[in-house]
């Protein structure tokens, strides 16, 4: 049980490649915190930073209080489920799980009580005699979470651990480790590029881009309130349609490139006369049946079941698609529809894309 | 999947392997038919009256003292030889595996040694061995240690294994090399974040998933201990002293071609034959069995 405090931490590789330009995070304790971002944003660098597998060029890592910074990855009490298991191959799942609490002197009866404990919370009782390459992929990041969880440590260390699963069995896993996260209460790093995973997941996420974090909050703050373009489009499944335009006069509304103006729920007269970017969600734009708002000239449409993704062009603007999601299904036929947006819109500043 | 392939015409596909039948037959299983015939005869030193006897040769041969210590001879040779040679190529690969700066370089001049033939090797060592001038004769009586091998039958059986060790370590060395760095990182790091230091990393994961590597090489270089070692014998110690590194290669050339005794000589051709096949199967059988990771 620990925090984890990163204070200032920068990665710098020897040829020089600036990979974290110092991040800044306090994770309480118990609390689950994901990393998200695309490939080669740092995510999984900045973790292996506080695993001690890549030394830390500048700032301070603590665990639960203690600077670990010169600590080999034994001594930081930590544990880390890796994103291929690095399951030893040549061992037995009781060993695999064993291994750690051996090397570390651990009395035998203690060491078979917390496997035989971890198995029976994991399900592995009938396999502990089996070796990895009988197991399935699902049974095979069990034992990696297993050998995770007997050492008992303060910080779980997760690297995209559910990646290589299919994608039934990972939202199966993903529920069951979030269970297990919040029943044995450890603080925990989760690594992932996938924002469903780490939206569902996250007791906070920290949004990472180009080796920064890009905002940090809870799921809902971020969806809300998102600080960027980019954590935007990023969170949020499809992602959010950006639009140019210029607020209006006493700022109520903005003028699009496109000719049609979309009102601002909370007005903006600070803004007026400036040119911004419109941020809004395709759940947040619905057809209106009474002729009003845009029009919608449909390129594609894909029938998810429940919900139905529209994708097209408002009044004509070739160059952005812009997407609309509904509930339920949508009549065939149609070569373009009436779309308005509802209440939640966004502004961000068209050069830096940050949250106006 | 290997692909199939049909011939229309009966005759194409034995046509095709025709050329590699028959050097096959040729070059290796007529010699061999023929060491056998050889190996049931007695003839005398010129060829004039040959007697078969069925395999009065054999029964000589492991009644012979003499050749049952070069075979006691060869079993020390090569598993000092396999051992030293892949204890040292191990720690080399090891060491380069982990080596950041100027690897390339390091590993090519660690494959050098394989490119020089066994005699020049064992001329090599020869000399510097060679207790009137060689250096590490020299040294060795420096630091108290008379050193002859034209005497002495410790130092003659030392001298050709460093020999041969030093001639394999540059194969068995690329081999580690490749072994390890199949080894996925993240084991290590799983082992390092499971508070197991180098050593223990080493020998509780790293040499267990080496494990098939290591077997193919002890084959290896038990083989290439047992026949392709004359060169280096020949050119130092010649079997000597009184056959102190007499191996079984070494002696069916000596019996053959010096004694000529040509029946004896086939006799433990086909011993070595046997051998090399048993040798054979056990690579085939076993090394395909590697642990999966």
């Amino acid at each position: 049980m620990a925090e984890l405090h990163l204070k200032g931490v920068q990665k710098i590789y020897q040829n020089g490649f600036h990979a974290i330009h110092g991040i800044d995070l306090d994770v309480a304790d118990g609390e689950f915190i994901v990393l998200v971002g695309p490939s080669g944003c740092g995510k999984s660098t900045l973790l292996r930073m506080v695993a001690g597998l890549e030394t830390i060029s500048d700032g301070l890592v603590e665990i639960g209080g203690r600077p670990v910074n010169r600590l080999e990855p034994a001594d930081r009490d930590i544990a880390m489920v890796f994103q291929n298991y690095a399951l030893y191959p040549h061992m037995k799942v009781y060993d695999n799980m064993a291994y750690g609490l051996r090397n570390r002197g651990t009395p035998k009866d203690e060491i078979d009580r917390r496997v035989r404990e971890a198995a029976g919370i994991l399900e592995l009782e009938p396999l502990l005699d089996r070796r990895p390459n009988q197991l399935s992929g699902g049974q095979r990041q069990r034992v990696a979470m297993g050998r995770a969880i007997v050492r008992e440590p303060s910080v779980f260390l997760f690297d995209e651990p559910l990646s290589n699963l299919d994608a039934k069995l990972r939202v199966q896993m993903r529920v069951e480790i979030k269970r297990l996260q919040r029943r044995l209460a450890i603080t925990s790093l989760y690594v992932t590029h996938d924002q469903v995973e780490a939206m569902t997941m996250a007791d906070r996420l920290v949004v990472m881009n180009g080796g920064r974090a890009e905002q940090i909050g809870t799921p809902i703050e971020l969806y809300d309130r998102p600080a960027t373009t980019f954590v935007a489009t990023f969170i949020g499944s499809p992602s959010m349609n950006l639009l140019e335009g210029t607020v209006a006069e006493g700022g109520t509304s903005v003028a699009l490139v496109s000719g049609s103006s979309i009102g601002l729920p909370d007005p903006r007269p600070e803004l007026a006369g400036r040119s911004v970017t419109l941020g809004v969600r395709p759940e947040h734009l619905t057809p209106t049946t009474d002729g009003s708002g845009m029009t919608l000239r449909l390129d594609l449409i894909e029938q998810l079941g429940a919900d139905t993704l529209l994708h097209g062009h408002l009044d004509g603007d070739e160059r952005r698609l812009v997407t609309v999601r509904l509930t339920g299904h949508f009549a065939p036929g149609q070569d373009a529809v009436q779309v308005a947006a509802t209440n939640a819109v966004h502004l961000f500043d068209p050069q830096a894309g940050s949250r106006l | 999947m290997i692909k199939r392939v049909t011939f229309r015409n009966l005759w194409l596909p034995y046509l095709l392997l025709l050329p590699q039948l028959a050097v096959t037959l040729i070059f290796f299983i007529w010699p061999a038919l023929q060491a056998l015939y050889q190996s049931l005869l007695v003839e005398d030193a010129f060829g004039l009256s040959t007697e078969f006897v069925w395999f009065e040769n054999f029964e000589e041969l492991f009644s012979d003292p003499l050749y049952l210590e070069a075979f006691t001879n060869t079993v020390v040779f090569s598993f000092s030889v396999a051992f030293a040679s892949m204890a040292i190529a191990l720690l080399l690969a090891v060491m380069a595996d982990r080596t950041i700066k100027g690897a390339t370089a390091y590993k090519t001049l660690l494959i050098w040694p394989y490119a020089v033939a066994p005699a020049v090797a064992g001329v090599l060592w020869f000399f510097m061995f060679n207790p009137v001038v060689g250096i590490l004769a020299y040294v060795l009586r420096g630091v108290g240690y008379d050193w002859n091998h034209y005497l002495d039958g410790g130092d003659a059986m030392t001298l050709v294994v460093i020999a041969a060790s030093w001639k394999q370590i540059s194969y068995n060395f690329l081999f580690f090399l490749a072994g390890l760095q199949a080894i996925p990182r993240s084991l290590i790091e799983a082992a390092a974040i499971d508070g197991a230091g180098p050593f223990k990393r080493f020998w509780t994961i790293i040499f267990p998933l080496l494990s098939p590597t290591t077997f193919f090489l002890l084959v290896v270089n038990v083989v290439y201990a047992f026949f392709d070692t004359f060169g280096i014998i020949h050119a130092t110690t010649e079997g000597g002293p009184a056959g102190a590194t007499q191996i079984l290669v070494y002696k069916v050339y000596s019996d053959g071609f010096v004694g000529l005794d040509l029946g004896s000589s086939a006799a433990q051709s086909v011993v070595l034959m046997a051998i090399v096949i048993a040798l054979t199967v056990v690579q085939f059988r076993y090394i395909e069995r590697r642990v999966e990771y």
